[in-house]
Order: structure tokens, then C-alpha cells, then sequence
């Protein structure tokens, strides 16, 4: 289907029934930006709830939606009374238990909203501060090391590598404090 | 509630100040044990308050964090004018100046960094700076979280990091965000490609006061939406090192072609713009920033010699009906209010 306004392809359908008349906008990525109507994908993150977490028959209200999503959409969090139904409502959870309660759910929901992206890697508490400068330190010394391949200074480059490996195993022994789960990537 | 009379910043040339007014890099944390601010009860979002204050207030203290002497202003028992300020100046969200809740904000004595307390997290720790500037403005609130780190648990999850209220922002917790001027590309017809472009890019292009609104004075507000999956060293190199510059460098090569073939277009918008500022008697907010825009575009571009830069770069924030009910003194009515700020554009424009 061709846009309303020029010959490129319509990407978003918009239908509207006002005093029982039917209106139907069909636009292209740019009469759309234009027009103000909001891309597929860049919904409010309830809007994407209610599209790709629950399936369309468990959306409509009465419907005989599938048994696996119904029981989901009423999941309690033990922490704070929270059902998942009324996360959907409101795109903001109740507390962090809430992450655990629904986690099945919120797994789908955070790698579509966060690129992908399953884990937590950067800062963690305990090793506050510390995390950050080894994050700081190894990509300066990552850049360094590039510059000086580049430049074919290969002593330096062996000597900026030895560098690096020491940082890797310094990591690896956990240096000290909180040793676990700081390194995931 | 005391604040700078005038904003300290456009005193130094920041790093890429013709396009990026200012930088802000923003942490959400959660204290462990509470519910998140939409779930917890008065006592426990008074409890929350009562622990942000003496963390916050305690850093002063510390030699560890310097000069971080932070002035408290409890929210509660504020002027709705004194709220407004703070939005002006982009130290609380407008959220948290509308929210019924037990809520609050500690300010350090240079507004560069500012905490709030019980906006959609426990606590949301940002520090503003000038320019293209994010590097720094991480260490420090790196800084700061450790200083509350040491003394507080955070909600945190090995799998999902820092646990936040919406969970887009968890993981890091981690906002970078720039105002961008860009005068040039509007006056070229090219922003919805800018627009578009930062979209796929995945990053949130929002108007001068945050979510939801409009775009005043072709300023306009970009920031990661990504916080999960990557260090915030990385997320920092991306977004300052490789896509802003992308941009700067387009609203860059609009202004340098405005300047080549279309000489008279821009001599037009930024003269008559000059004009009309020093000449009008009523001035709405939005026609004020839209002018006040064009001029700057002149002044950078060395169209406006007699203009300072620094003068405008400071309208933009006196335009605003707050800062000019504080210049009265008084409460002032929307036709007052209009009146206000013609008077002082014409007078510093003269
Ligand atoms: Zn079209
Ligand atoms: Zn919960």
C-alpha cells in the first residue's frame, strides 16, 4: 500500500471511526514523522507490554486468551501486592522483588527495550568506584595499545599487552574484596 | 531557598558550545529494603527522605568528596514558585514538581549536581555541565554514588544490575543526555532526518524540559535509551565519541551551507529575529525562545557583531516565567508576565 501523500510505501495504518464514518490514514516513515503519528517500535514501554508480552486473545478483556498468559497476568509479587496486570497498566513496577516474581515476563520485555541486552555488566556496589576505574584504565590502555600497533611500535605494544593481562588476572582473583559476581559480560 | 542569581556557567568556553548548551549524565538508584516510590507507604517514603538527607547532607564532610557542600530543599514545603525555578533550571523534572509525594532535593552550592528524592526511583543523582563535557561529569557522579553507596544498600540484582521503578532504565541506571542547539538544520528543513536517524539509533529525542514537550528555541534533548549490556564507559564512548559528534557535525555543515548559498536567508531570520527582540513591547515564552534562538545562530555565525553571546545564552533561561516573577518580585499574570519579558530582552538587547 502506497502513503496518502507521496508514492513511497505506507508503514503506518492508522484507522479511526468518528460518528459511526470511518477514516483510514495510510503514511510513509516520513509523512508519519511529520504528521506526529508515533513509529512502530517507539511505543510508550506499556504500549509494548500490552503488544508483545501478552498474546492478543488474553489483551481483549473476556477473551479466552491462553492459559500460560493468564496465569502470568496474575502473578503476585510477594513484596509489595503488585500483579503483573497492573505493571502492564502502568509500565512501573513495585519494588525490587518485583524483578524476581516476574521475571519470565520482564526477560522478554527488557532484552526488547534494552537492545538485546540479558546482563548487567559495568559498576556494582561493594566494588564501587574501583569497577569504574579499571573500566576507565583498560580502555585507556586498550587505545594506547592500538595507537601503538598502528605506529608498529611492537615493544610497546608487548609491553601495553602485558599490562592489560596483568588487569585481566587482577580481576580474575576477584583483588581482594567481593569476589563473585562482578565480572559477567 | 537561596540559588545563584545567575547562572554561573557560559563564563568559559565549554567544548563544542556552539551546538551542545549543556551535558547531563544521570544515575536512578534504589534504596534496598524499601518498596519503589509508587508503592511505598507515607512513613516509608519519609524514611527514604530522612536517609537521603543525612547521606547527602554528610558529604560535605568528607574530605573523600571535596567541596560537596549540598543545600536540602524539602519539596513539601516549598513555594510552587520555588518549584518552578528548579525546573527552570533543570535541577528537578517536572515530574517531581507536580508529584504529591514526600519529596525532596539536595542541590550543591554550584547547582552543578543535584539529588532527587522520591521522583520515580529513591534516588535520581544528575550533574549538569557545559558543553560536550560527559567524561567528567561521570567521574563525579561516580563520586557521589560511592559516597552513598558507602553509608546505604542499593536494590541491586547480579542479573539485572541496578534495579529501577521502569524497568528501561535498569542495569547501570545510567542517562547521558545532551541539550543540542540546532538552529541550522531546522532553518533547512532537515531535523525530522535527525529525528529519525536518532530514533534508529536508539536514543530518546525529547524537548526542552524533558519528556513530552516541545522543542522551544530549536533546542532539542537526546539521550541513550540502551542502560543493560554495556559498561558505562562504553555507553559513554558511543554517545559522546562517535553519534553526537555525528550530529554537532551536521548542524555544523547546515550553517556553513546557510552561510555559502543562502547568505540573504540567514542575514533575514537572524537581523529581523534581533530585531523584533529589541523592538517588541509582548512577548509570549515561545516566540521569545525561537527569536532568541535565531539570534544566537547570528552571533555564533558572526552575523550579530554587537550581540554578546553570553547575555543571550542567559535570556534563554530568564525568558522563563519563574525566573522572571523572581526578577519582579512578585507574582506576575500571563499579559504581566509578557510584558516582563519584553522589557528585559529590549533592555539587555539594547
Ligand atoms: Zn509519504
Ligand atoms: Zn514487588
Amino acid at each position: 500500500m502506497k502513503c496518502d501523500l507521496c508514492n513511497k510505501p505506507a508503514v503506518v495504518h492508522e484507522v479511526t471511526v468518528k460518528n459511526g464514518q470511518k477514516n483510514e490514514v495510510h503514511l510513509c516513515e516520513d509523512h508519519a514523522a511529520e504528521s506526529g503519528i508515533a513509529m512502530p517500535g517507539h511505543q510508550p514501554i506499556n504500549q509494548l507490554l500490552t503488544q508483545f508480552v501478552v498474546s492478543p486473545a488474553d489483551a481483549t478483556q473476556g477473551g479466552t486468551g491462553k492459559k500460560g498468559t493468564q496465569r502470568s497476568s496474575r502473578k503476585v509479587c510477594d513484596g509489595c501486592g503488585m500483579t503483573f496486570a497492573q505493571f502492564r497498566q502502568s509500565g512501573i513496577l513495585g519494588c525490587a522483588e518485583c524483578y524476581e516474581a516476574f521475571a519470565e515476563q520482564l526477560s522478554i520485555l527488557i532484552q526488547r527495550t534494552q537492545g538485546g541486552a540479558t546482563h548487567h555488566v559495568g559498576k556494582s556496589p561493594r566494588r564501587a568506584g574501583k569497577s569504574l576505574d579499571r573500566q576507565l584504565e583498560r580502555q585507556r590502555l586498550i587505545k594506547q595499545l592500538d595507537a601503538a600497533v598502528d605506529a608498529e611500535q611492537y615493544e610497546r605494544a608487548a609491553k601495553l599487552r602485558d599490562m592489560l593481562n596483568m588487569m585481566e588476572v587482577n580481576d580474575g582473583d576477584g583483588s581482594g574484596d567481593s569476589s563473585d559476581e562482578s565480572r559477567r559480560s | 531557598m537561596e540559588l545563584i542569581p545567575e547562572s554561573t556557567w557560559d563564563n568559559e568556553p565549554a567544548p563544542h558550545s556552539d551546538v551542545v548548551m549543556s551535558c547531563r549524565v544521570r544515575l536512578a538508584r534504589n534504596i534496598a529494603g524499601f518498596p519503589f516510590v509508587n508503592r511505598a507507604s507515607e512513613t516509608q517514603c519519609n524514611e527514604v527522605m530522612r536517609t537521603a538527607r543525612e547521606v547527602l547532607l554528610a558529604m560535605g564532610n568528607n574530605d573523600d568528596n571535596g567541596d560537596c557542600q549540598m543545600m536540602w530543599v524539602d519539596l513539601n514545603n516549598s513555594t510552587t514558585r520555588d518549584r518552578r525555578l528548579l525546573v527552570e533550571r533543570h535541577l528537578i523534572s517536572r515530574n517531581l514538581d507536580e508529584s504529591k509525594t514526600r519529596r525532596a532535593v539536595a542541590i550543591s552550592e554550584d547547582e552543578t549536581l543535584s539529588v532527587m528524592v522520591n521522583e520515580e526511583d529513591h534516588l535520581r543523582m544528575q550533574v549538569l555541565a557545559p558543553g560536550l563535557e560527559l567524561g567528567g561529569a561521570l567521574e563525579r557522579i561516580n563520586t557521589v554514588d560511592d559516597a552513598v553507596e558507602s553509608r546505604v544498600d542499593y536494590a541491586f540484582s547480579p542479573r539485572w544490575g541496578y534495579l529501577t521503578a521502569c524497568p528501561t532504565n535498569v542495569g547501570t541506571g545510567v542517562r547521558f543526555s545532551v541539550m543540542l542547539h540546532l538552529p541550522a538544520l531546522k532553518i533547512t528543513n532537515e531535523i525530522e532526518r535527525v529525528r529519525r536517524a536518532a530514533r534508529d539509533l536508539h536514543l530518546a529525542v525529547r524537548g526542552y524540559y524533558g519528556e513530552g514537550t516541545e522543542s522551544a528555541g530549536d533546542f532539542y534533548q537526546i539521550s541513550n535509551q540502551v542502560t543493560l549490556g554495556r559498561t558505562e564507559v562504553d555507553l559513554l564512548d558511543e554517545f559522546e565519541q562517535n553519534i553526537i559528534p555525528q550530529i554537532i557535525a551536521y548542524e555544523q555543515e547546515a550553517r556553513s551551507i546557510l552561510a555559502k548559498r543562502s547568505e540573504p536567508l540567514l542575514d533575514d531570520r537572524t537581523h529581523r529575529a534581533l530585531a523584533i527582540l529589541r523592538n517588541a513591547r509582548l512577548l509570549g515564552l515561545e516566540e521569545a525562545m525561537k527569536l532568541l534562538s535565531r539570534v544566537r545562530l547570528g552571533v555564533l555565525m558572526q552575523r550579530l557583531d554587537d550581540v554578546p553571546l553570553k547575555a543571550v545564552n542567559q535570556l534563554f533561561l530568564q525568558v522563563q516565567p519563574a525566573h522572571l516573577q523572581l526578577h519582579a518580585g512578585d507574582d506576575l499574570n500571563a499579559d504581566q508576565l509578557r510584558e516582563a519579558r519584553a522589557d528585559l530582552v529590549r533592555k539587555t538587547m539594547a
